[in-house]
């Protein structure tokens, strides 16, 4: 077993010794939680000191045999793209279980045990390269986190974990069919063994066919981003969820959906996804001002911030639909960006609730003068989620425009615009909570940050900046993979592509 | 040949798990009169005794494969893994249900020897060689059955299940006598083999009429028993109205065993005509998914919707029939598998929490089960999540592995809408697993028992099963696609 096998399942070890722990000695379990999430988490900053830079392909491999009949193999592995999602997993985990601490009061065991499980399910995803175990994981993380919203959520907790479920589910046996279809016409679901076999050209679809399994994968994929107008589940499991639930959900679990549209859909049926990659960016573009709109108007923080998600995915998404080299590495990286920040957001909003026990925007106002620290750090993470320079998102949303200004100017110029409105929404939020008169209601619940919270968003804040000017620390590894996977969509392009700018890559691969 | 007549020690060993069952069946119909109320309890143990006792030469049978008494038995590889499979599920039904026959005041000998009787035709409907030793199979295994479903007496509900179950299940055995008799005119034998012989020779060919007509009517009768649409009218009804562990048993075993009489027909019998039926099968696949499907999303009783819910399964497993091949035919046995078990123990769980008079079986009832008894629901939720079909469950597996077996057979819109309806699926499952963990405990769970040793031990027994079938599914799949050629 390696270390990355030992990332993937400490978590899930850390799952059954929750369960045995009894259910009254709550505070063993919280300290349990964070133990085991620590221990994960210091192996995959292992995994980030051993990964080698250099190399594009996949390290850290696994590949031991599963199921004989059909061929189904354990295979994991990680490159530049999926290290730095297994990175933000693991990382966010302590910080929920952090946060969790004193706000998750009851079923507390089963609240931490579920938290675990979902890690194991998230790091899974990540890190397959069998198909098969990729829908195994795609779907185990899909469970925990429907107990979460469902179980410790608020009000509408019920009818939130319902539609999440479903919605991922109808997608998933979509993205099934096709994983079967795939299987049958070749043989295998080994990641890499399909790849060779569509450079070797052993593997050609036909277009009907090649779109079809295309939108198999890409329907369930852009109901996790979630993309415009795939997107109605999110803003009801944000704002039900609990605050943990709301952080791994938008860090993570979207995330989900932009790896698999990076890892399966481009480089799997790169004609398709040429073809279709106008319509998608249109979208994506509608996601972004869609989102931001929905999000000035909204008098409920959370749910603000769940429709900037659909907003800031907007531009994940046509940063990989450019087929750019500049908007796949903006696409990566925002990812990550979007992970932190809005990871951080969420954690702050609900700081805010325990606080005053309300969502409602209306219920705030001057919390700066009780509790400057809080403040503070919110206003550095508005300042990143809008995209300030020196600051994370904006060298993501910058990679993605300059890279969708070289596919179609017109859509960099429509996307720029939802950059204008994210700094109304934030700002604007920012100046309701934070500024004017301090409410006497407020003033009696506002305290300042307590060590364990500071604790929680420290990491996050310090990313923000980190990210934000030392990109270098982050960028090489994600160019080697993206450039790799770019490359990956121009071999074997197998049908005319209709949009002559996106064709590009296409002639020159002919060329050769 | 008159020395054929005799059938030799090995023809009795292929047997033998028949002459167990009947055996000690009957001795616990001895013993009933004998043994006082108290000790009623040692018939069940006998029972779970002799099923325990059969289970052993039913799984050795593999080592020596053939047929007996003139071929009307046939054991091979495909009646080993059915035997073994409806005694286990029979094993599992006895043990839960000796808390509950205690609980209704109504636990006595006649109860086990009629399960053990039953399993006794499920096996012989499982290693039938013929026609005729399906259809005496079929009998034995359904009579007892009938009587089952109305084994409370003084249940109403029980009694109209029993009635209904008995006069349509009637009528369904004489179809598939009719279907038999056709058969046997047209091609002058009641040999499975013989048939497929007579079928096959282009020459000899009998007329197709008669054929196709004996092919439909056999497929009403074992439609019917398979709850099939459009014959599935009774399954709610009887699972309904049924005992709860007689409801598990309905929907394991006697099903379990009218595919195996379903795939080896159609299989061998059938096998040449095959573009003929499939096209039936198909359009019954897709029906029983959708009625099945969709009637469950408005069920509010438990036992009810489960039944619609193996309804729903009946038609996955119709979908693999409809592959018409050997990865069909192994996906439908390794689903039958991963089913029976989480089916069973499922409805182990309804048994348990329904209490006296089955007084609590509204979904709306469970409420809090996740927090009153966690041990319970989670297993309860282990069942579900397989019931929908999540990875890690031998559920799941088993819908890959039948979908995966109709897109090689080009069936594209079979499996589409079959995913598509396992999603609807989810929202009806998913109701229980919301109000066991999502909503506040009433009345219902206020006094409720701890489990029973022999239903605890029935759960950890499905819920080990539909893991491990989900986890390391070669282990039963590597028999499954080894016995799947007919």
């Amino acid at each position: 077993m390696n270390l990355l096998d030992a990332v993937l399942f400490i978590p899930l070890a850390g799952f059954f010794l929750i369960l045995l722990v009894p259910r009254e000695r709550e505070e063993a379990i919280r300290r349990t939680a964070l133990a085991v999430s620590l221990v994960t988490f210091i192996a995959s900053l292992a995994l980030l000191a051993r990964f080698n830079r250099a190399e594009a392909g996949f390290q850290f491999v696994a590949n031991l045999p599963w199921i004989t009949q059909p061929a189904i193999r354990f295979y994991t592995g990680i490159d530049g793209v999926s290290l730095w999602l297994v990175l933000l997993t693991t990382l966010l985990t302590p910080i929920g279980v952090l946060i969790s601490w004193r706000s998750i009061d009851r079923r507390v065991k089963e609240f931490f045990a579920l938290f675990l499980l979902m890690e194991f399910g998230l790091v899974g995803v990540f890190v397959s390269l069998d198909l098969f175990l990729f829908y195994v994981f795609w779907e185990v993380s899909l469970v925990p986190m429907y107990f979460l919203i469902g179980v410790w959520g608020h009000e509408r907790r019920i009818y939130a974990a319902v539609k999440f479920f479903l919605y991922t589910m109808a997608g998933s046996m979509l993205m099934l069919v096709a994983l079967i279809y795939l299987y049958n016409r070749t043989g295998t679901l080994d990641y890499s063994a399909l790849l060779q076999m569509r450079a070797s050209g052993r593997l050609v679809f036909n277009r009907v066919e090649e779109v079809l399994l295309f939108l198999g994968f890409f329907i369930a994929f852009a109901i996790k981003v979630p993309l415009f107008p795939l997107h109605t589940w999110l803003p009801d499991a944000h704002v039900e969820a609990p605050t943990a639930g709301s952080v791994m959900l938008a860090s993570v679990m979207l995330k989900m959906g932009c790896y698999g549209l990076v890892r399966f859909c481009l480089p799997l049926f790169p004609s398709a996804s040429r073809d279709l990659a106008p319509s998608i960016a249109i979208l994506a573009i509608i996601g972004i001002l869609y989102g931001a709109l929905v999000a000035l108007v909204q008098p409920n923080m959370k749910k603000l911030v769940a429709y900037t998600s659909v907003s800031h995915l907007g531009f994940v998404v046509l940063g990989i639909f450019t087929f750019t080299e500049l908007g796949m590495n903006g696409a990566v990286y925002q990812m990550l960006n979007h992970g932190v920040s809005t990871g951080a957001l969420f954690v702050l909003v609900g700081y805010l609730y325990e606080r005053r026990h309300s969502l409602e925007i209306s219920d705030y106002g001057g919390v700066a003068t009780p509790a400057p620290n809080l403040s503070a750090v919110f206003l550095i993470t508005a300042l990143a989620s809008m995209g300030l320079p020196l600051l994370n998102n904006f060298v993501g949303e910058y990679l993605v425009l300059q890279g969708a200004a070289q596919a179609s100017f017109r859509w960099a110029v429509c996307a720029a615009i939802g950059v204008i409105f994210s700094a109304c929404y934030m700002l604007w939020l920012y100046q309701r909570v934070f500024f004017g008169e301090v409410r006497p209601d407020v003033a009696g619940h506002m305290r300042d940050l307590t060590g364990r919270e500071w604790a929680a968003v420290l990491p996050l804040v310090v990313l923000m900046v980190w990210m934000g000017t030392l990109t270098q620390s982050f960028l090489p590894p994600i160019t080697k993979s993206s450039a790799a996977i770019l490359e990956s969509t121009k071999i074997g392009v197998s049908f005319e592509v209709r949009n002559p700018r996106l064709a590009k890559g296409t002639e020159v691969a002919r060329a050769r | 040949m008159p020395a054929s007549f005799v059938p030799t020690a090995a023809e009795y060993f292929r047997v033998l798990p028949e002459i167990l069952l009947v055996v000690v069946a009957t001795l616990i119909m001895v013993l009933e009169p004998l043994t006082s109320k108290q000790s009623k309890r040692a018939l069940g143990w006998a029972a779970l005794a002799g099923l325990l006792a059969a289970l052993i030469p039913a799984a050795l049978a593999e080592l020596a494969p053939g047929t007996a008494f003139s071929g009307m038995v046939s054991i091979d590889g495909f009646a080993v893994f059915f035997r073994v499979l409806v005694i286990a599920a029979a094993i599992v039904v006895v043990l839960m249900s000796g808390s509950y026959l205690r609980r209704e005041d109504a636990e006595s000998g006649e109860y086990y020897s009629l399960v053990l009787y039953s399993v006794a035709g499920q096996c012989i409907m499982a290693a039938a060689g013929e026609l005729i030793v399906v259809f005496i199979g079929l009998e034995i295994s359904s009579i007892a059955s009938y009587v089952l479903a109305g084994y409370l007496r003084r249940a109403k509900l029980g009694n109209e299940a029993a009635a209904k179950y008995f006069l349509l299940g009637s009528f369904a055995t004489a179809f598939l006598l009719y279907g038999i008799a056709l058969i046997y005119g047209a091609t002058g034998t009641t040999s499975l083999q013989g048939i497929r012989n007579a079928l096959a020779h282009p020459h000899s060919v009998p007329s197709s009429m008669l054929v196709g007509a004996a092919a439909a009517l056999m497929f009403v009768g074992l439609a019917f028993k398979v709850s099939a649409a459009p014959f599935q009218i009774w399954a709610p009804d009887v699972y309904q109205g049924a005992p709860a562990p007689v409801s598990a048993f309905l929907a394991a075993g006697p099903k379990a065993a009218a595919f195996a009489v379903l795939i080896r027909v159609y299989m061998t019998a059938f096998s040449a005509p095959g573009a003929r039926w499939t096209g039936i099968v198909a359009a019954s696949a897709l029906l029983t998914m959708v009625v099945g499907n969709f009637a469950a999303l408005v069920q509010t009783n438990v036992k009810r919707m489960l039944a619609y819910s193996s309804i729903a399964h009946a038609g996955y497993v119709m979908v693999a029939i409809a592959a018409h091949s050997e990865t069909g035919t192994a996906a439908a046995m390794f689903y039958l598998a991963a089913y029976v078990f989480m089916n069973a123990g499922a409805f182990a769980v309804v048994a348990h929490f329904s209490r006296a008079g089955e007084q609590f079986v509204e979904i709306e009832d469970f409420a809090g089960l996740g927090w009153r008894q966690p041990g319970t629901a989670a297993m309860f939720s282990i069942f579900l999540l397989s019931l929908i079909g999540v990875p890690l469950t031998g559920g799941f597996f088993g819908k890959f592995y039948i979908f995966k077996a109709a897109l090689d057979a080009n069936l594209v819109w079979l499996t589409v809408v079959g995913l598509l309806t396992s999603a609807v699926a989810a929202f009806y499952y998913l109701r229980l697993l919301v109000v066991m963990y999502m909503k506040e405990p009433g009345d219902s769970v206020r006094d409720l028992p701890p489990l029973a040793v022999g239903t605890r031990t029935a759960l950890w027994i499905s819920a080990a099963f539909t893991l491990v079938l989900g986890i390391f599914p070669s282990l039963v799949l590597h028999f499954a696609v080894a016995y799947s050629r007919l």
